[in-house]
């Protein structure tokens, strides 16, 4: 009997730190206003969010918090999802039941961004999405809770068009074989083939990979003029490096169709001149980008990619239209959220769909010479401004059951 | 009533009040775990084969119930078994594969084996490779009981739960639990005596992956999603050290070990990042060098000796 | 271009030689391994792990020190197969008297936090190091560019491999260690210090492991994760070979990574795989291995 008991005894404490740690936490409230920030924190994309996001959400916070002084309390968490989108859902999932938090944002990587929008359409929160790519958030999988806010990879594929109209016209792609690789590879294709282009042919390589030597023999042997990189962050840091090691730079031009200011840095302008690609932002173009962009650079010692910008622009308008509801309920702030035009540092002439697409202006760059560099980070050209109705693709075609035809 | 029926009635009740202060999916979480690594004690600390390999049980299940219940529309109770049969269809397989090494050997096969079938799962369309299959729906239980629910769901799964530890109870303490023991006390002399030894392990080997999958699917339903992960070689280990530090050969060992570890994941994985691998890895060593009895083995003794009774 | 079954002999030549640099790699660390298994009967999960303190010794030598990657090779396997012997002496001897999967259990766990340690530090996307300078630039063979780098990984780890054969099979070191591995008893008897070999075993195999690592660094990104990818490949091709013996180790492990090559070249969906379906096909006609002898 004692025995029993005693095992009983001791198999209920071992639980009770169970029990403690979930009591701990407490249920919704709603006069605090909860953002969450959930990122890749160490992998390959941890450059592109990550720490730099966080510290974005955190800045667009205290700048709102002493400009408008709101009645609500404003408190953010954030979450490694670690590029895996069972992680990243689960944590948000936790988020929203335990934690009360009424905004996820960042969520870079598709796999991910894919997976959280389910949970949050089934919790009734907020997704504004700065960091995936894929086309299909507004498309096959958009919902009335997700909003789709920085770029995504039909606007990046503007990028491939402009490429094959300046000669380009045979591509190869390297793909990373997940949702954002997909999409980007099918919409870029597109562009290519409506420029007059051909796509000789494609391979995927798996997401972080470590050796991209195979792939990149498989591109040579294709003959095409341009090799397209339909991945992002450290592997394309990685392809392009290997790409210079195999020779391939010397007959083939290689295009990162997803590439930001911190590639470029990493790679250096002598490996990168030239390249041409879409961007989001770019902290040199005007007095408002160049002023959040030095007090960024400030605490994170890097400017910001458009990742990072765009999402203190998401936490400030997503502020916004939470005072102007008077509520955090989603439904009544995403309606504020799809009627106010969006001006500030980041956005120009923005405006949040009903397929939950913040359309807005597109930049086409090119990488300067390094001769032509005047200071640290003074990396682009903007050859030209890309207006949203054109970057992105119009309602019309839209795939998304939300949109009325 | 036996003595040790007033400690699982005691953990019944725990577990019946459980959700109403307890986050329930955690303690769901925990329940499949606790599964799984039941099931694979059956294996290692019963029969005294380490399998490297279970999670892919763990992972084809999910991959399988999850498919069968979004694409081909099966009933969750169905969905869920035609899962826990594919796991089984597996186990046989590589069991007979891997059986026809010992030891060490025998470890490496499933691990070998385990890692092709995560590399089938990255390709194979179905699966959704990276991405991992999404928005698994819940379903219903008997046609009307909605297991979007959490509630309604955690009872499920903590019925689920109570009736396949029920039938590892039963079978450790069956003739056939007995020749299992046997097998992992001295395997020549339960062949000398005349068993079949082959098959017995191949179907110890069975009933565990069958099990193991029916774990995994149960927890692909808690999340509405199945995912590399599952299929990962790092979760084949984490349930070796859920049982190990549970303690293996003992019946409620592995239920200690897997909430100890889920329950760790869960705080510490905010606070520490990547460290927590690091303290899964210390805890796997300082078991194996000082601790080997794991919680309920080392408890155990250590309740004999306050007690005066020999060990 | 000539082609071969609708391949063009670029594309053939090049994924076999990107075979052969993985199969050196196969069998550097399936030799380390066995080495490892034939002295202690435990089979060394960290040695990924070592493997992959290997390369960041290197990077970190060249990041804080400014070593180069001639040092490194010389001093990186030196330090790795140091914290063999250490590991050895502060936990594996314990183990020798239990059931050998207790070593397996530990060296797991001591790759889970030799992982955990490096992603804490340094994240897992991986970081750069650079070529040496004497080695890089490629071989414009006509057909196709061969990497200098890759050529000197296939020469240095076939150098190396031949010598560790040569040292075990035909040197008396060799013999002694042999003998201990036979009977350890009467090799003691004899005054051979036994836990001495023993520990200089896995110090060695630790150093094998750790200057595969040097070799990887620049080609592969130095990553944490970088010895989880390959081990449990390494594990498939030691059951294949069996670890009876050191040169079919070494045989196995290059077949298998040019059979990886040609199979990325013919069906690239099987790549990952063939090398455990490999596995399966040889545990069912030959279960002790191609090379192994059932102990």
């Amino acid at each position: 009997m004692m025995k029993s008991k005693l095992l009983a005894l001791a198999i209920s404490a071992m639980l009770l730190p169970v029990a403690g740690s979930a009591l701990a936490q407490g249920k919704i409230s709603g006069d605090v206003v909860k953002i969450g920030v959930l990122t890749d924190m160490s992998g390959v994309y941890s450059d592109l969010g990550g720490q730099g996001s966080v510290t974005a959400a955190e800045m667009a916070i205290a700048d709102y918090a002493a400009q408008h002084k709101p009645k609500f309390k404003i408190e953010m968490v954030y979450a490694d999802h670690q590029n895996k989108a069972d992680v990243g859902s689960n944590k948000v999932r936790e988020w929203y039941d335990t934690q009360g938090v009424d905004m996820v944002t960042d969520v870079l990587n598709s796999g991910v961004a894919l997976a959280v929008a389910k949970v949050t359409l089934e919790k009734n929160r907020i997704m504004i999405n700065t960091g995936a790519a894929s086309t299909r958030l507004t498309n096959e999988d958009c919902s009335p809770n997700t909003v789709h806010y920085v770029y995504d990879t039909y606007a990046l594929a503007q990028g491939a068009k402009a490429v094959t109209k300046a000669g380009g016209d045979t591509w190869f792609f390297l793909t990373a074989d997940y949702a954002f690789g997909t999409s980007l590879q099918a919409d870029a294709s597109n562009a290519v083939i409506a420029a007059g282009g051909k796509v000789l042919g494609a391979v995927r390589h798996p997401l972080n990979a470590s050796d991209f030597s195979s792939f990149l023999l498989q591109a040579q042997a294709s003959k095409a003029k341009v090799v397209g990189l339909a991945n992002a962050g450290g592997d394309t840091i990685n392809a392009i490096k290997a790409a210079n090691e195999f020779g391939l730079t010397k007959t083939q031009t290689i295009v990162g169709l997803l590439t930001t200011i911190i590639d470029i840095h990493a790679l250096g302008m002598a490996t990168t001149q030239g390249m041409m690609f879409t961007e989001g932002y770019y902290w040199n173009l005007n007095d408002d980008t160049r002023a959040f962009s030095r007090s960024y650079f400030a605490k994170m010692k890097k400017m910001p990619s458009m990742l990072q910008a765009g999402t203190y622009s998401a936490v400030t308008t997503y502020l916004k239209a939470v005072e102007a509801a008077g509520t955090d309920e989603a439904g009544a702030v995403m309606k504020k959220l799809k009627e106010t035009p969006i001006n500030d540092f980041f956005a120009k002439n923005g405006q949040i769909r009903e397929d939950g697409r913040m359309v807005h202006d597109m930049y086409l760059v090119q990488v300067k010479k390094p001769a032509e560099s005047k200071e640290p980070w003074d990396y682009y050209n903007v050859k030209a401004v890309i207006p949203g109705s054109e970057a992105y693709q119009s309602m019309a075609l839209s795939r998304c059951p939300l949109v009325k035809k | 009533m036996s003595r040790s029926a007033h400690a699982y009635l005691g953990l019944l009740a725990f577990g019946l009040a459980a959700p109403f202060f307890i986050y329930p999916v955690l303690v769901m979480k925990i329940l499949c775990f606790a599964l799984f690594a039941c099931a694979f004690n059956l294996l290692l600390g019963y029969t005294g084969l380490l399998s490297f390999g279970h999670a892919a049980f763990f992972g084809t299940a999910a991959y399988v119930a999850g498919h069968a219940i979004k694409v081909w529309g099966m009933p969750t109770e169905l969905g869920l078994l035609t899962g826990t049969l594919a796991s089984a269809l597996l186990g046989w397989a590589f069991g007979s594969l891997a059986i026809r090494r010992q030891g060490i050997y025998f470890a490496m096969v499933t691990l070998a084996l385990a890692q092709m079938m995560y590399f089938v799962f990255l390709q194979a369309p179905f699966t959704g490779g990276e991405d991992g299959l999404q928005g698994v729906p819940r379903g219903t239980l008997l046609g009307f009981i909605k297991l979007a629910d959490d509630l309604n769901l955690y009872y499920f799964v903590l019925a689920i739960f109570v009736a396949a530890f029920w039938l590892i109870h039963r079978t450790i303490h069956s003739p056939f639990g007995q020749i299992l023991k046997a097998i992992r006390e001295n395997e020549a002399r339960a062949i000398s005596l005349g068993y079949d030894v082959a098959k017995y392990k191949l179907l110890a080997f069975v009933l565990s992956a069958a099990l193991a999958g029916l774990a995994g699917a149960t927890k692909m339903l808690v999340f509405k999603f199945a995912t590399l992960t599952d299929a990962h070689w790092h979760q084949s280990g984490e349930v070796v050290l859920m049982t190990i530090l549970g303690g293996m050969g003992t019946v409620l060992g592995p239920v200690v070990g897997s909430t100890v570890i889920v329950t760790l994941q869960n705080e510490l994985a905010d606070k520490v990042g990547s460290l927590v691998t690091v303290i899964m890895g210390a805890i796997f060593m300082i078991c194996v060098l000082a601790f080997r009895r794991g919680i309920v083995g080392e408890s155990m003794a250590l309740y004999k000796r306050m007690m005066g009774l020999k060990t | 271009m000539t082609e071969i079954f609708g391949i063009p002999i670029q594309a053939l030549l090049g994924q076999l030689m990107l075979g052969l640099v993985n199969g050196s790699f196969y069998a550097m660390l399936s030799l380390g391994l066995a080495v490892i298994f034939g002295m202690l009967n435990i089979i060394n999960f960290a040695h990924g792990a070592l493997y992959m303190m290997g390369a960041f010794l290197a990077w970190m030598g060249l990041e804080y020190l400014g070593i180069g990657y001639w040092q490194a090779l010389l001093v990186a396997p030196l330090m790795v197969g140091i914290f063999g012997i250490a590991v050895e002496r502060s936990m594996l001897q314990w183990l020798y008297k239990l059931d050998h999967l207790y070593g397996l259990l530990l060296t797991f766990g001591l790759a889970l936090v030799l992982e955990g340690l490096f992603t804490n530090a340094y994240g897992v996307s991986g970081q750069p190091y650079q070529i040496p300078a004497e080695l890089s630039g490629a071989f414009n063979l006509g057909f196709m560019f061969l990497p200098k780098y890759r050529a000197w990984v296939i020469g240095a780890s076939l150098a190396v491999c031949f010598a560790t054969w040569f040292m075990i099979e035909k040197t008396r070191l060799g013999a002694n260690l042999r003998a201990a591995t036979e009977n350890p008893m009467l090799t003691q008897a004899f005054g051979i210090n036994v836990p001495l070999m023993v520990m200089l075993t896995y110090g060695f195999g630790a150093a094998l492991a750790g200057f595969a690592g040097v070799l990887a660094a620049p080609v592969i990104q130095i990553s944490p994760l970088m010895g989880s990818h390959l081990i449990i490949t390494v594990f498939a091709v030691v059951v294949i070979g069996g670890m009876g013996s050191i040169l079919g180790s070494i045989l196995t492990g290059l077949g298998l990574g040019v059979i990886e090559g040609l199979t990325r070249v013919f069906y690239p969906e099987a790549s990952a795989t063939v090398v455990f379906v490999i596995m399966a096909i040889v545990l069912m006609i030959r279960p002790a291995g191609l090379f192994g002898k059932e102990k």
